[in-house]
This record gives structure tokens, sequence and C-alpha cells, in this order.
């Protein structure tokens, strides 16, 4: 099992789940729901937010959030 | 008739608004929210139809507050600002996550109208969108291709909400959850296997209708190529402080002299109304309390416009949001939140536009902490008082061979607000409780050169914002200051005004009046305050005087050095600080040879002025922003208590 937050740069992944949390719904609502291809493009500095490609858009979010995101 | 704009947030929606409206624009509030409503006359209709601009917002179902707003408006059909037609802004180059918000309105069965907007990013970005089959799809609703940055398609957008067509009754896009207006489902797994399953249907829908051309990802190629750098772990930096650097250089070298101008216009205002007006207290309450008073909201105007013209470039150009990415993991420790940082830098400058900025943090308890922290950083109308206090009691001695203690001790003071603002955010951590979990899942928008026109509408907006709000408190204020400066309890005055021996040379005229404003001031309201906080102050190393001082620069702290001078009874010689200082450095202790500005009470005063809350300006705003008394009532409790204590601190130690 892989999540969001341990991918490498550039791969293009399919995500497999969310874990429930208060905070997944917004990642649904923001288009990151299970099926969806997504690929690392950069990350901040120090451990900060990542950011992934969701369709040609850019999302970012903490690596706390992109845990809650199996991916495979 | 009532049209609502709804839309994500960077889709364009406050363009199109703009566009719709021109500068003929309103600002009201959401009852009990922050959240400010924005509505306008569309143009070129004979016929009153009202634009209301809501929140951007990513889906029906609230996570935000501004959502929040959309959501009780729209499941409430008796509210009055429900709409008649909803005009979704959708950007077509995001069509999918566009249409999550766009097919959930569409189920709500109010009229709607598709502003199919960015469809020229969608053209660069090889995405061929066939819209009549996506009408056709969805139920034949009508889809207008608009450009709202640059205007294109919005006089047929305008020809069809004045046309005002009856809207075809579609088929719901998903059906169960919001039917006939309601929203039908509470459960929040529920809800998210519902935008799981519409997006699915969203995705076969699009593969019908969008075609992409090949080269697809050149532009976004070049996007994320300059992404790279700005958050480069060390370009990224380097290039962050020096846009900082130059955004507050410039905001020092261009408000200074519109500055000036107003502070002299409202000074010669003052003068013109006493020579010109019969001689009375009319007179000297407009030309003492009232135009003094106005110009103290009219002077926060240039540096307001400047920050907020920045801010706003920031913005639209979409550098903001890679700020916000690259600080957040430094600001989360203290409680705040990557958003934060706008705020607290703005802050050096003035704290009433850094805490208006303080609207983008989505969670509640880090907008909070970030309000209550933000004055703690040394703003502009500090800086007076630091040079005063500067010039009177640190001497003019070299560190280290080649630091000037002067400059080091100015520098000093700028560090400590900002060490005090992280300091006071990670109490306030412990202490505000929120049910609402911390994150921070936000699109980075592609880069794109602001819009003047846009530009021109928001600073006109925050500005007249600035004067009306927090412009009514400052000046009734600055009118209750003038009352208790000028009277005193019964005769109190007079009596002591007649003590005063007569002049009786030409010569002495002058010193005659100095000294009786000096003893009117002490036996006013505000001089027997004044007396009265004396022992509390005195262990800070303070006299009665600076407890004036202090009193009255509760409205405004730039405020001290004209109490000084006041007090001091130079009279007229306001802005010559020179004789302000040899005055203030020949004040001695009542009956010793002590002089009363020693380095220890310099440098108290100077920390106290640091911390204390000393802005009606910041009050109100915050007050406006909070919507609820108790954050400006702790705010200035708690900065005015560790003002005292580190005053205290200081002077204890250093005396």
């Amino acid at each position: 099992m892989q999540t969001l937050d341990l991918l490498q740069l550039n791969k293009a992944v399919t995500v497999k789940s969310l874990s429930p949390n208060g905070v997944t719904s917004k990642l649904v609502d923001m288009g990151l729901y299970p099926g969806k291809t997504v690929e690392v493009v950069f990350k901040a500095p120090f451990g900060g937010p990542i950011a992934i490609d969701l369709d040609g858009y850019t999302l970012s979010l903490r690596i706390d959030e992109a845990s809650l995101v199996e991916v495979e | 008739m009532k049209i609502s704009l709804v839309g994500n947030p960077n889709s364009g929606k406050t363009s199109l608004f703009n566009q719709l409206t021109g500068l003929n624009q309103k600002i009201g509030n959401f009852p009990g929210v922050t959240v400010d409503k924005k509505s306008g006359k569309l143009k070129r209709s004979d016929s009153e139809i009202e634009i209301l601009d809501l929140p951007g917002i990513y889906s029906l179902y609230p996570k935000t507050q501004d959502e929040k707003v959309v959501y009780d408006l729209l499941r409430d059909k008796t509210h009055k600002d429900y709409p008649d037609r909803i005009v979704v802004v959708v950007d077509a180059s995001n069509l999918e996550r566009n249409l999550l918000l766009f097919t959930q309105v569409l189920d709500l069965g109010v009229p709607v109208t598709m502003a199919l907007n960015m469809t020229d990013v969608a053209d660069k970005k090889g995405l061929v969108i066939d819209i009549e089959k996506l009408s056709e799809v969805l139920g034949g609703i009508d889809i207008l291709p608009i450009v709202a940055r640059t205007g294109k398609g919005i006089n047929e957008l305008i020809d069809h909400l004045i046309e005002n067509k009856p809207a075809k009754t579609a088929e719901p896009f998903l059906g169960g959850e919001f039917d006939k207006g309601q929203f039908l489902i509470d459960d929040p797994e529920v809800r998210k296997e519902r935008v799981e399953n519409r997006y699915k249907k969203i995705r076969q829908v699009l593969s019908f209708v969008v075609k992409q051309k090949t080269l697809p990802k050149s532009l976004i190629n070049r996007h994320r190529a300059v992404d790279k750098i700005l958050t480069h772990p060390f370009f990224g930096y380097v290039i962050f402080l020096g846009v900082l650097f130059v955004i507050f250089q410039a905001i020092y070298a261009w408000s200074e002299w519109p500055m000036d101008l107003i502070d002299t216009l409202f000074v010669s205002a003052s003068a013109w109304v006493k020579d010109t007006l019969p001689e009375g207290m009319l007179t000297n309450l407009i030309a003492e309390g009232i135009i003094p008073g106005l110009g103290g909201v009219v002077i926060f105007i240039p540096q307001i416009t400047l920050l907020f013209g920045f801010i706003f470039i920031l913005e639209e150009t979409g550098y903001m949001s890679r700020v916000v990415f690259i600080l957040d993991r430094f600001m989360r420790p203290f409680g705040l939140n990557g958003r934060s940082v706008v705020p607290l830098i703005s802050g050096v400058a003035c704290a009433i536009p850094a805490i208006m900025a303080t609207r983008t943090i989505d969670n509640w308890k880090e907008r909070l902490i970030t309000i209550m922290v933000t004055p703690l950083m040394s703003c502009s109308a500090r800086l007076p008082v630091y040079t005063l206090l500067i010039a009177l009691v640190v001497p003019d001695t070299m560190v280290a061979g080649f630091i000037n203690l002067k400059g080091l001790v100015l520098l000093g003071l700028y560090l400590i607000g900002v060490v005090a603002a992280l300091l006071a955010a990670l109490a306030f951590k412990l202490f505000v409780k929120s049910r609402q979990k911390s994150f921070l899942v936000m699109e980075l928008p592609l880069y794109k050169m602001p819009r003047w026109n846009n530009l021109i509408v928001t600073l006109w907006e925050k500005v007249r914002l600035f004067v009306f709000d927090a412009g009514k408190i400052i000046f009734s204020i600055s009118i209750i200051l003038w009352v208790l400066a000028t009277f005193g309890p019964g005769d109190r005055i007079e009596e002591a005004v007649a003590k005063i021996p007569e002049p009786t040379k030409e010569e002495q005229v002058e010193e005659y009046e100095k000294e009786v404003s000096s003893v009117s001031l002490s036996n006013s309201y505000i001089g027997i305050l004044g007396h009265a906080i004396e022992p509390a102050i005195k262990p800070l190393g303070y006299n009665w005087q600076i407890g004036i001082a202090l009193i009255t620069s509760f409205a405004a702290r730039e405020v001290f050095v004209g109490s000084m001078a006041t007090i001091y009874s130079v009279g007229e010689d306001f802005d010559d600080e020179a004789t302000l200082l040899d005055r203030m450095r020949s004040e001695k202790i009542r009956g010793t040879q002590e002089p009363v500005y020693t380095f220890a009470t310099g440098l108290s005063l100077m920390i106290f002025y640091a911390f204390a809350m000393q802005c009606m300006s910041t009050l109100a705003i915050v007050l406006r922003e909070t919507k609820n008394w108790k954050y400006p009532f702790i705010q200035l409790v708690y900065m005015t208590a560790l003002a005292y204590v580190a005053a205290l601190i200081t002077y204890q130690l250093l005396k």
C-alpha cells in the first residue's frame, strides 16, 4: 500500500481510496477521488505541502492530508 | 429580479461581476458572519436586475465560511436574497472540477445559465469543447462562452439576462440529492459518496464533449517551470524576500508625500477654521476635534491603497498562493497558517489593511489568531515615537566599531515585534478552541497578468470600506478625546488659569499662552486622569505628563509626539522635534536634579509602545472583521498587559 505523501515526483498513479477524515470530503470536492489519475509535480521545501497534477490543474495539500490518499 | 453569481474561486467570477456591474456595487454583510455581500445593478438594464456576487466555492456542501454562506442562502427559499436565476461561472480550462458545482446548482431547479469562462485558456491548453453537445447532455441549459478578463461575450450575456427566457425544466443531473431545491442529504459520508458519483458521471459526459488536441501539456509545463523556481528551497525564499523588500521600499517612498500633503491640508484647514469662524467652543470643536479626527482617518488612505494594490497584484498573478505554499511549514507550529504570512508582513506598514487581508484564511481559529497577533508587528505609526525616544535617550556610540547603536535599537524594536507576535500566537493556540480541523487544500492557479480595471474596483472598495466603517469610530473617539482634554470638573481650569500672572510686556504674551494651555491640560479631565494613573506608571519610570501622552495615544500612537509637544508647552512647534527634545532632556524629576528621561525610562517607553494596543482604528477593524466585541477587548487587554509587564521589567532592570 502506498500513499500520496510518499510518492516520488512525476510518477502518474491512480487514486485507490481515501481514509475517512474531516478533510477527505474537501479533497473529493476538489476532484481528488478514487479512480482519478494523479501525479506529484513539485514539493515545498522542508516537509511543507506538495503540489499534485489533477487533469491539468495544480492542487496543493499538506503531507498529513496526502497521507490519507492511497494510490496504486 | 435577483440574479446570483456562483462559481469556483479563481474561475473569474469577480472579473465577471465587475464586467456586469461596473463601479455600481455595494457591499453589505450576510447576517452574523464575516463574509461580505457584494451586489450591484446589471448594466444596461432598465428593469431592476440585481446581481449578487456570492463567495467563490467548490461545492454546495460547506467546508469553509464562504461555502456556508452560499449553503445557507440556497437552502432557504424564503431567504430575502434567494435568486430568481443563478449564473454559474465555469472555468472552461478546468471543466471537470467546475462542473461538480454546476451540476449541483442545476439540480436545485432554479433557472440556471452557464457562463463558460476562460475559453481562451482552454484553447491554449488544447481543449476543444463542443458547447452544443454539453448543453444537450445537461438538459438544454443556456451556455454562453465568455472571457471575463477581456470582456469578450459579456454583451451577449447581458442581453441574455435581460431577455430572461424561462428555463427549461431539465431532469436532475443526479436525482435524489437537491430535488425541488431541497438539500436532501445530511450525512457527510453519503454526501461524499454523492460527490464521487457526480464526478463519475461528469467524466462520462466530458468524454463525449471535450477533445484534447495534440501538444496538450506545453502551457502547463511552462507554468510548472516557473513554479519550480518560485518554490525552490533557496531561490524561492530569496525571491520572496526580494519581493517584500521592494514592496516596503515602495510603500514608504510613495506614501510619504501624500501623507505629508494630507497632514498639511488638515493642519491648514484647522488653522483656517480658527481664523475665520468666530471664537468659541464650536469653532474649537471643529478645529481641534473634528478636523484632526477626520485627518486621522484620511491619513491612512495612501498606505492602505498602496498595500492593497501590491497584495492585489500578488494575488491576481497567482504568486501569493506560492508564498503560502512555501511558508505554511513554518507557520503551523505557531497555530498559524501559510496564509497568515500576508497579514503579518502587511502589519509592518499598517495593521488595518493587514487585518482586512486575513479573510483569505479559511480556518476560523487560524484567522482569529492571525488577527489577534498582527498588531504586535511594529507598524509605521510607531516609527515617529521610536525616532523621538531613540534620539532622546540612546547615546550616539558605535557597537563593534561600525554598527550605530541607535540603528541597532530600532532594528531590535522591529524584531521584538515579530518574536512577540509568534509567541502570542503560540499562547492563543492553547486558548482558542476549534472543532474545525486545520487544513491547507488549495488550488495553485495558473500565472496571469493582473487586470487593471479589477485593481481599481478592488482598491475603491477597500478604501471606501475603511473610510466609512473604521472612520466613524475613529472620528467619534477623536471628539471624545478633545472634550476630555478641553473640559475639567467645575471651574477647576478657570481657577488654575487665574493663578498664572498676567503678562505685562508684549514679549511675555506667547509665554503666557503656552503656560495657560499647559495648566488647562493639567486640570482637564484627561490631565486629572494622567495624575490619577501616575502611581500605576511610576514603576515603569513615567510621570503624569507621560501618563497623559499614554492615554491620548490610545486613540492612535502617533499622537504621542503631538501630546508631548502640547504637554511641554512648545506650542506651535509641533514638528520641530529639536525644541521638544531640548525641553524633554532638561526635564527634571520634581525637587531633584535627576533627569526624567533616562535611558531606562526611554527604553521602557519604547517597549511599551512596541507592545501596547494604542490604535482605535485597529480595534474598530478587528470588531468589524470578527463581529464580536470580545475580540478587540481581549486584544486591548492582553497587549496592554504585555506592554505594562515588559516595560516594568525593562525599567526595573535598567534603572
